[in-house]
């Protein structure tokens, strides 16, 4: 594999912001440089909930597609 | 959390700074409320919805029908029940996490520090100089942070206290003024949106200081004039000479001064 993944979240039909909550809370459960996979809906969660992560010092390392829904691997950032 | 309450909070957690580790601590928080009234209301209303696990209400009057012009907590239907019984009812339908403690008396010289022992944070939403200062004295002594406020008219104030720290209620007004100088709310009105304004900093202030957020209203005396629409702060420090938190203080026990001020029945 090409990431440790420590934790997975499927938020696909998870709306908005409760995916991004749901995404906080897990990462909380990690330390800083671990790796979690989400799985998000395109549209509005693809369009806000990497950027809200981004803005919390978070780093998106990995975005794939997955039929109607992406695969997105975040890192814990250190704040 | 459970899926509702992550639901119910998703607003707090979204706040960098707060997250569900915030609102954990918010949900494992005792905060007391003296004085169900004008302030209280809404004090207790947006602590009980941010989710603060325990709310302590101290009150000993009934509700009247001419409190309900500014004491939003109480309804029409409540005129004649316990300010506390009314207050409870609506923090429970409001959100059910919260458990809420009341105490139906007045708070002395005698039984405010078995009161406040359990809180993490005293708000002071009195109406009246002799509680007011009891409150400091007895939150000063014991240790306690505390939210000051009072309103009248159409101007309020309102200061955040952390004993020992900043500057306290004493070190700016050393005693309270004679009975009968100042008048009462009931004497002289007072505009029921100003509970609103000032009870909701009190509570914003609640919160920060629950979080570990931000600047706390400490060592500044915030003085609301809703009529030319003015915020003003004044800026104190503590006083060498406080009779409660000074070098040498007078005051280590605490007294009851004479109850006159706002006897909000009539």
């Amino acid at each position: 594999m090409e990431h440790d993944i420590k934790t997975q979240l499927d938020l696909h039909g998870v709306v908005c912001p409760i995916n991004f909550v749901k995404t906080k809370l897990a990462l909380e459960e990690l330390e800083p440089g671990e790796h979690l996979e989400i799985i998000l809906d395109e549209g509005d969660a693809m369009l806000n909930v990497p950027r809200s992560l981004k803005e919390e010092g978070h780093r998106i390392v990995k975005v794939e597609p997955l039929g109607e829904t992406f695969r997105v691997v975040v890192e814990k950032g250190s704040s | 959390m459970n899926e509702e309450q992550i639901e119910r909070y998703s607003r707090n957690i979204i706040l960098k700074g707060v997250g569900g580790k915030g609102q954990k601590r918010l949900l494992q928080s005792k905060v007391l409320i003296i004085g169900a009234g004008g302030l209280g209301a809404p004090v207790a209303l947006y602590l009980a919805a941010a989710g603060v696990g325990t709310i302590g209400l101290v009150d000993g009057d009934a509700v009247d029908l001419s409190n309900l012009q500014r004491q939003v907590i109480h309804f029409t239907a409540d005129v004649g029940i316990p300010k506390v019984d009314s207050a409870k009812d609506k923090i429970n339908r409001l959100n059910p996490d919260v458990e809420v403690k009341i105490h139906k008396e007045r708070v002395w010289a005698s039984n405010i520090r078995e009161i406040i022992r359990d809180y993490d944070f005293i708000v002071d939403g009195t109406d009246n100089f002799p509680a007011k200062f009891l409150i400091n004295d007895a939150c000063v002594l014991y240790g306690k942070p505390y939210s000051h406020a009072g309103i009248l008219k159409f101007n309020g104030q309102t200061i955040t206290v952390l004993p020992g720290k900043s500057a306290c209620y004493r070190c700016l007004f050393i005693a309270p003024p004679p009975a009968g100088a100042v008048p009462s709310c009931s004497e002289a009105g007072v505009l029921g949106g100003m509970a609103g304004v000032i009870g909701t900093i009190q509570a914003v202030e609640v919160l920060k200081y629950l979080l570990g957020l931000g600047d706390l209203l400490t060592d500044r005396l915030l003085v609301f004039e809703a009529l030319p629409m003015r915020f003003r702060e004044v800026k104190v420090k503590r006083n060498p000479a406080c009779p409660v938190c000074g070098e040498n203080p007078t005051i280590i026990s605490l007294v009851d001064y004479e109850q006159k001020a706002c006897d909000l029945k009539k």
